[in-house]
């Protein structure tokens, strides 16, 4: 059983969604970054999203662009991210990772390259967010030969086609889109996603997670409520850091409490 | 799946969100139903006589070249309305936009000329219009974003990233994937994801097209040379796309070479031959070794783009064009030439392309023909030159 499946029928068992809450990876720099993840962790994160960051983040509203940049301007490179990725994973055994990312950062060194240094870093799976199922299949080979699980996102606007694909090829979780647009709190959900959830299903999907303008426990009980595994969370987290970047213990705190209180949400 | 090929040998593809895949899918349809609809082709073609001014002149250079074996012509796009070859595909894509039932069009611009060829397109077809531009560039181009306001549409700065083209595009592939349903979004190039590569060099056709007729009625034969500057690539593979099958016309692209490609302050993707994913396709781009999107740079506006269009990535990995690089200096040279030699003033973006002409010109040692593209008036780049040359500038070359 890999991470996810033990992440799911633990939560199952439990009668739970999953909170999985995103952070850009070195924001604002790797030392605070690598304290922020574990903090997240340790207030009961179920799993982890994490971005990579990229000069021109095409699916990213303007929080997570803010938090590339940071990251960007303190000398932040995937090298420097696997590393600190590779001692998270030492310190906590069984939390899934992912990332989250953008597709030149891998195929500039070879998408086989990338994978390996992720799957060698601990990394459950990745999602690259500009490469759609139709240029996916260079990228699920390799995903497929090194054992990371290629996520692939299910829109609100998906075909059936598409649909039939992602119950094909999908590993780890399907990442539900709450609606169109890029990331950001400025937008809310539109949950429930029911239709959408219950045709993933059919497709028999990896199992859904919804994301893009979760920032509240309500949501995220409305998510789980509407069938949904889990939800992920970004730019709401990423505001907590950015709010508090001259303040590390009080930013730790805030984290704290935010992601208790949407842990708590996700009882069924 | 895509009804066209989306890519150009390696080159090419939709590396875009999941999201936008039904609306570029809708836009192949449009335009591959459009390509098919005679009454589509005829408000396009008449668009382009009628308000736009097609044909453009083949202006044969009188002065400007000493070597009496070569002949050196100029594609007259700088004559369209809008003072440049952009007019022809804004037109085409702002039809496709009412074709699709959308009443809203995105667009990005860098100086403003795109964004300009925009506006007009949508003031004379009633399509609301709003256009992303870097804040640095909302600044430095103040008669540009004043044209576009006046021509109605909404000029929004982008503070993101480093505010100038690039961030545009992404701004408005950020607009794009939350209003797809409602909004077109007007690419300005022959780059970016399927299948705008393939409408953009469409809606240019025509400048090949009308080049191979008028220089067949002046020369009796095919011109040796067909020479286009490249930063996105449309005027050059309008240009080029007639002549790919004629193996005897050389197809020549000219990237901005900027303050030298040592530098590496330029914009010369090909020249430097670096492959990655930018803005949707796979093709060569300026970046960093982890990745990383680099600023290009570039005297001139219109070329100073990370990255060209997958077209022209596949026709220089074939080896059936060829791409050089000209410097801001060499450009600026060529700028003065043909204004003091043949009373045209071309756009800097051009007179890349006719920098090198003139260095072909002066080594030629048999009969030769020569096109250039002069994709546009240089009226747009006065107020960079003088600051260039200087308020004392006295003519002297």
């Amino acid at each position: 059983m890999d991470r996810y499946e033990a992440m799911f029928a633990r939560l199952n068992d439990k009668n739970e969604g999953a909170f999985v809450p995103f952070v850009m990876v070195g924001d604002p720099d790797i030392e605070t970054s690598e304290k922020i993840i574990c903090q997240l962790i340790e207030s009961g994160a179920d799993a982890l999203e994490l971005g990579i960051p990229y000069s021109d983040p095409i699916a990213d509203g303007p929080t997570i662009q803010a938090a590339a940049i940071r990251a960007l301007e303190n000398g932040v490179t995937p090298g420097k991210c696997f590393e600190m990725l590779a001692r998270v994973r030492a310190k906590y055994p069984d939390t899934p990772i992912g990332l989250l990312l953008y597709s030149n950062l891998v195929v500039v060194h070879g998408i086989d390259h990338f994978y390996g240094l992720a799957k060698d870093a601990g990394v459950d799976s990745i999602l690259v967010a500009d490469v759609p199922l139709r240029e996916a299949k260079p990228f699920l080979d390799v995903a497929n030969q090194t054992g990371v699980a290629q996520i692939l996102i299910a829109p609100p606007n998906a075909t059936e086609e598409t649909l039939q694909q992602i119950g094909e090829h999908s590993r780890g979780y399907t990442y539900l889109l709450g609606r169109a647009g890029v990331t950001g709190v400025e937008t809310a959900a539109d949950v429930p996603a029911e239709a959408l959830i219950s045709k993933l299903s059919d497709y028999q999907c990896a199992p859904p997670i919804l994301g893009f303008g979760i920032s509240t426990p309500a949501q995220v009980t409305t998510a789980i409520q509407a069938g949904a595994a889990g939800a992920i969370s970004g730019s709401a987290t990423v505001n907590i850091i950015a709010k508090h970047l001259d303040d590390l213990p009080a930013m730790l705190e805030a984290l704290n409490s935010f992601v208790s209180d949407m842990k708590s949400a996700t009882a069924k | 799946m895509n009804q066209l090929d989306s890519k150009f040998g390696e080159f090419g593809g939709m590396y875009v969100p999941e999201l936008l895949i039904p609306a570029l899918d809708q836009l192949e349809k449009a335009f591959l139903d459009a390509k098919d609809d005679p009454a589509f082709q005829q408000e396009f073609t008449s668009l382009l006589k009628d308000y736009a001014g097609r044909p453009t002149a083949m202006t044969l250079t009188r002065n400007l070249v000493s070597n009496p074996k070569v002949k050196l012509y100029l594609k007259r796009e700088d004559l369209l309305h809008g003072g440049a070859h952009k007019t022809n595909q804004v037109l085409g894509q702002a039809l496709l936009t009412k074709r699709m039932g959308k009443t809203e069009v995105i667009a990005e611009t860098g100086a403003g000329q795109h964004g300009t060829a925009t506006a007009l397109a949508c003031a004379l077809l009633g399509l609301k219009c709003r256009i992303y531009m870097g804040a640095k560039d909302v600044e430095r181009q103040a008669p540009n974003v004043f044209r576009m306001r006046l021509m109605g549409a909404e000029v929004i700065p982008v503070n993101a990233g480093s505010g100038t083209l690039k961030d545009a595009v992404n701004e408005a592939l950020r607009d794009w994937s939350a209003n797809y349903d409602k909004a077109h979004y007007l690419l300005g190039t022959a780059a970016g994801p399927h299948p705008f590569p393939h409408i953009v060099r469409e809606f240019h056709l025509m400048i090949g097209e009308e080049t191979r007729a008028q220089i067949l009625e002046k020369e009796g034969r095919l011109p040796d040379a067909v020479v286009a500057c490249v930063g996105g690539g449309s005027n050059a593979i309008g240009m080029f796309a007639d002549f790919i099958d004629e193996p005897s016309v050389r197809l020549i692209g000219v990237e901005p070479g900027g303050k030298g490609l040592h530098t590496g302050e330029h914009g010369a993707t090909i020249c430097t031959g670096s492959k990655g994913i930018l803005h949707g396709a796979y093709t060569y781009i300026m970046q960093d070794k982890e990745g990383q999107i680099e600023e290009s740079y570039s005297v001139s506006a219109g070329l100073d783009y990370p990255a060209v269009g997958p077209q022209h990535a596949h026709l220089a990995a074939t080896g059936r064009a060829e791409y050089v690089s000209v410097t801001d200096e060499e450009a600026l040279n060529a700028f003065q030439l043909l204004a003091r030699k043949e009373g045209i003033i071309p756009a800097l973006e051009s007179s890349h392309a006719l920098a090198h002409a003139l260095n072909m010109a002066d080594e030629a040692d048999e009969e030769t023909v020569i096109v250039v593209n002069l994709s546009g008036r240089g009226d747009k780049d006065l107020g960079h030159v003088i600051k260039i040359l200087g308020e004392d500038f006295n003519g002297s070359l």
